[in-house]
């Protein structure tokens, strides 16, 4: 089960009202390296990988289901009292004709989300470098939205968000070292 | 509705997000490191930290927590906004 | 010297049609060389730690954009 807090993981803040921005984190709201795609995928693959990395998955999975609230916080924010009008003026004119100002799972195009972002092989060397993969491509991500965005507080989030795929890279990595099982043995080829 | 917060709220509420991240961190690092005492001590310490916090919070919040996992307040407070991405 | 972020010099056509950008960059984060995080790994303070995303200072490579790094970016 989960229990949701009501709280953020990170204090966010957002200095300028700036529809475009939102437009661009939809992204990782809705898109493949996403953070929704983060959350489902290692809370899917955790039933059918070794024991020893249940653990890992569930506990990156629910942090990553606080990163999409993080997110969604810095659209909403962006996109609370915009108009009409400044909406289109942002290009979210085509979201604004079907949600309003609604967020919606899609991505930076307007692509809705969809399951085959997510992998489960059930081979757990191949899912938990797809989940390697994934870290490093929502890394690069957050690196071009932070190069696009000149907004202090938002880049600052997003640094950290950013920050977060580095760690949880790493654990992955460790994740795969640890069932290899051959950490602290030596070759024998 | 448009109950402002209090600046304390907000002082609080960082530090709760510190000592509440420094155990994501501890925890993610335990889960490939579970033979690391002091990593686990360091656990268990921010642990009571965090209660002491949470506390500190909830009497100026409300609830952080639903379904049980915090006592509510008389009438019914769960609900009350600001949300965490209102506030 | 070593550095988080590598360089690398695209081709530079005689009939590329913009101005061409010399050099990239690319990041290559800490946790490419760590392998296994080995224990007694320094630490941030908990506030240091929530404003730097990671609690281990080895692991902590923040990116800002060519215009922050012009102002001299907002290190720890």
């Amino acid at each position: 089960m989960w229990i949701y807090e009501k709280k953020l993981q990170y204090p966010v803040k957002v200095t300028t009202c700036n529809p475009m921005l939102a437009k661009f984190l939809i992204e990782q709201y809705g898109g493949a390296d996403g953070e929704l795609s983060a959350a489902l995928r290692y809370l899917n693959q955790r039933y059918s990988i070794p024991d020893k990395v249940i653990g890992l998955l569930t506990d990156i999975g629910t942090e990553e289901f606080a990163h999409l609230e993080m997110i969604a916080t810095m659209i909403y924010k962006l996109t609370k009292d915009a108009t009409p009008e400044q909406m289109k003026a942002a290009g979210l004119g085509d979201h604004y004709a079907n949600h309003d100002n609604a967020l919606f799972y899609h991505n930076a195009a307007g692509a809705p989300w969809t399951a085959t972002y997510i992998q489960a092989k059930g081979d757990p060397i191949a899912d938990l470098y797809e989940d390697i993969a994934a870290e490093e491509k929502a890394r690069a991500t957050y690196q071009w939205i932070i190069n696009m965005s000149d907004d202090p507080d938002l880049n600052d989030a997003l640094r950290f968000l950013r920050e977060r795929e580095i760690v949880h890279s790493l654990r992955f990595r460790e994740a795969v070292e640890i069932l290899k099982e051959e950490k602290d043995k030596k070759r024998i080829f | 509705m448009t109950k402002q917060l209090p600046p304390e709220f907000y002082e609080l509420m960082e530090q709760l997000q510190a000592v509440d991240f420094v155990l994501v961190e501890l925890n993610l690092y335990l889960d490939t490191h579970n033979g690391d005492s002091e990593a686990i001590r360091q656990f268990n310490h921010y642990v009571k930290e965090r209660k002491r916090l949470r506390n500190a919070v909830e009497s100026i919040y409300g609830p952080l927590m639903h379904f049980g996992h915090s006592y509510s307040g008389d009438p019914w407070n769960w609900d009350d906004a600001p949300w965490p991405w209102q506030v | 010297m070593f550095t988080l972020y590598k360089t690398h010099r695209p081709f530079v056509g005689p009939f590329d049609p913009c101005p061409p950008i010399r050099v990239k960059s690319f990041s290559t984060p800490p946790n490419l060389y760590i392998g296994f995080q080995p224990n007694n790994f320094p630490q941030f303070t908990p506030m240091e730690a929530l404003r730097a995303g990671t609690l281990w200072k080895p692991l902590y490579d923040p990116y800002y954009n060519s215009r922050e790094l012009a102002k001299g970016g907002n290190p720890l």
